[in-house]
């Protein structure tokens, strides 16, 4: 330690110093590095994997390679040349016996329904009969469908290696045979309709969460800190309760036989019980219920730090209650309101749960497609692609929600 | 009424009175699924409707018996413990970190940090199920431990990062100029300090495990599932009286660690009063 001393006793302290910094520094930031490793690991890299799959166009050129190279030199004008049919004819054959023809048959399904059959039943026949003439013919002969353009232009399409195909499914939009980008057919346009329901969904729950949180948020906030803090575990406990639990007390509460209903039907106000559950009402009630402490605890903090003096203020000056608190007390809760609204938009348009479990099949949001074209129809690409729309929504929420809060925090000491 | 609130004239009483109703219609909202489906847990009847027939134990006991139910609890368990463990050592560090880095790349980082907590959960078990399914991170403990980790750090990063900020570093100061190094300086001066701190990172971290179900939807075999997921299909199916009682363990659970956090809550800030 001492040999330290004065052995560096010649360089300047200033520099040492700057030395000693850096070294510093460099320790705080290995002490983050396995966190950051951790979670490129766990969530980076598999989302920017998830993005990928939204663009990446593997299934065709995988299958059918030769028809891919071949139909490079086609324009789309007419059929191809003879080359690019016996290019298809024999990659028919390898991905038939390979198994990978079903693959690409699905994918080229998206493009042209009933693709998949023309192009299995192709497979099954090119096995069985060996070709006589061209193979132009044999193909066309086998099934016509391979004499129309669309076919090839979809084999095109799908050549990969990326495709912007299922981005453009995600807010129903395609490419036709001429490469244009056009509205999707009717049957396969669900998806605005989907996102709209989602914001929908999210900015009922966020305007029902701020009417009924504001109030509670202003007695907790105006209420001695003993009396508030015993109030705030009716906020609290809920919150930490699970949601699986809450979501299950609605479904008994709200169920045709439920404790809504039974009053009702019992104080005679109703014969016929009414449906709350797997309906619109339901899922608004469920949500605002597990996002309302998401509201009150943000309006709750900035509404703590609001000092009475200026209400006692305009009311000396002769404000009435009702201007005092448009003009003067409102607006000073604002940064609150963003917060608390920005966040449970935020977290309604990603719900997943509540809505699958108390909503019907007119109320799915768009996280329940996501995960229907994951684990039901494996359609990976388009489970992808919604999911890419969502986070990107959500992201840019966020961003507006953090240059908010850092606002407040800049701000906050310049108001008090 | 408090010295904040002294209203003078009618018109603001009257105010205070519709501001006390409605936020007591609110509580009400608030805490009425836990109301409801306590009784319900004890009746003796198999229909989940009012007035209860008689109370009875049975489905406490039905829970209690079910090797189904047991085994979602004994999941719930390692996953949620293994998880908060790891959060904690993962979080702690970063934060310490963080508290000490200087840097114009802290924003990105610490977004980066705290954005398993903005993603909506179902893209991050999509993304996840799609990357860990091709190596073996599917249906099994360590690819739900390794999610449940990621989607609780930040909780631990928001925690601990608070309770390092209200101390006092000159303490860690005057321990290294004492001639203490860095690691017992950690050890005695620094660790029992924050300690509550890290107790409530934590918990929150066991907390978001617990109650996690999407990625278990996505990620777990039948041999994995927890206590939500099973819960999960319970109400996809038909919700039977044992899913109350299990609820009720639950909520008495959540109530445990509510009352615990606040505990903590106390101690620091009596801890921070002696330092201060």
């Amino acid at each position: 330690m001492t040999a330290a001393f004065v052995a560096g006793a010649d360089v300047p302290l200033k520099r040492r110093l700057k030395r000693a910094e850096r070294a510093r520094q460099f320790r705080a930031l290995g002490l983050v590095l396995p966190l950051l490793a951790f979670l490129l690991f766990t969530f980076v890299v598999p989302l920017a994997g998830m993005i990928w799959k939204s663009v990446d166009d593997w299934e065709v050129p995988q299958a059918m390679p030769q028809t891919v190279a071949a139909l490079e030199r086609w324009n789309g004008q007419g059929l191809p040349d003879e080359a690019a049919f016996a290019a298809l004819a024999a990659d028919i054959r390898t991905a038939h016996d390979a198994g990978t023809l079903a693959v690409a048959a699905k994918r080229l399904n998206y493009i042209v329904n009933g693709y998949r059959t023309t192009l299995l039943s192709t497979g099954r026949k090119l096995k069985e009969q060996p070709a006589p003439g061209t193979a132009r013919e044999t193909l066309i002969g086998i099934n016509p469908a391979w004499g129309e353009r669309e076919s090839w232009a979809a084999i095109k399409s799908a050549s990969g290696p990326v495709t912007s195909y299922y981005l453009l499914a995600a807010v129903d939009l395609t490419h036709n045979a001429d490469g244009a980008i056009v509205h999707a057919p009717a049957d396969q346009s669900i998806y605005r309709e989907v996102f709209m329901r989602t914001f929908e969904i999210g900015f009922g729950v966020t305007a029902l969460c701020l009417i009924l949180g504001f109030p509670v948020a202003y007695l907790l906030a105006n209420l001695p800190t003993g009396r508030s803090n015993l109030l705030m575990i009716f906020v609290l406990l809920p919150f930490w309760t699970s949601l699986l639990v809450r979501t299950c007390a609605w479904i008994v509460i709200l169920q045709s036989e439920g404790i809504v209903n039974g009053s009702l039907q019992w104080l005679g106000v109703i014969d016929e019980p009414m449906r709350l559950i797997y309906n619109r009402f339901g899922v608004y009630m469920a949500m605002t219920h597990v996002l309302l402490p998401f509201m009150i605890l943000p309006l709750y903090s900035v509404m703590r730090g609001i000092s009475p003096a200026y209400m006692r203020a305009a009311a000396s000056l002769g404000a009435p209650p009702a201007t005092a608190f448009l003009r003067i007390y409102l607006p000073q809760t604002i940064p609150g309101i963003g917060a608390g609204c920005l966040l449970v938009f935020i977290l309604a348009i990603g719900y997943y749960i509540t809505p699958a479990l108390v909503g019907g099949a007119a109320d799915q949001m768009i996280s329940s497609f996501i995960a229907f074209y994951t684990t039901e129809t494996v359609n990976w690409g388009l489970a992808s692609a919604l999911g890419a729309v969502l986070l990107l929504s959500t992201l840019v929420l966020a961003l507006v929600y953090g240059k908010l809060a850092l606002g407040r925090q800049t701000t906050g000491g310049l108001k008090n | 009424m408090s010295a904040n609130h002294s209203p003078q004239t009618a018109s603001q009483r009257l105010a205070w009175i519709a501001t006390i109703v409605a936020s007591t219609l609110v509580f009400i909202f608030l805490m009425a699924p836990i109301l409801a489906i306590v009784p319900l847990s004890f009746s003796s009847s198999t229909y989940l409707t009012y007035p209860l027939p008689g109370f009875s134990l049975r489905w406490y006991e039905e829970f209690l018996n079910s090797a189904r139910w047991m085994n979602s609890l004994k999941n719930s368990f390692i996953i949620g413990i293994s998880s908060a463990m790891l959060s904690m050592a993962l979080g702690t560090l970063a934060s310490l970190g963080l508290a000490q880095w200087k840097s114009k790349w802290k924003p990105l980082i610490l977004a980066v940090v705290l954005s398993p907590m903005v993603v909506p959960v179902v893209i991050t078990a999509v993304g996840v199920y799609f990357f860990f399914a091709p190596l073996g991170l599917t249906g099994n403990y360590l690819g739900l431990i390794l999610v449940h980790t990621a989607l609780a750090t930040p909780f631990v990063v928001i925690t601990v990062s608070a309770t390092l900020q209200s101390f006092d570093m000159t303490l860690a100061r005057a321990a290294a100029s004492l001639g203490a190094p860095p690691l017992l300086t950690f050890r005695k001066v620094i660790l029992p300090l924050i300690l509550p701190g890290l107790a409530s990172g934590a918990l929150f971290a066991f907390a978001t495990s617990f109650d996690e179900v999407v990625t278990v939807l996505f990620l777990a075999g039948p041999e994995q599932r927890t206590l939500p997921r099973e819960m999960f299909s319970g109400i996809r199916e038909n919700i039977s009286p044992t899913i109350t009682a299990v609820a009720v363990v639950l909520t008495v659970i959540s109530v445990f660690m509510l009352s615990t956090l606040e505990i903590l809550r106390r101690r620091n800030e009596r801890l921070k009063g002696n330092v201060g």
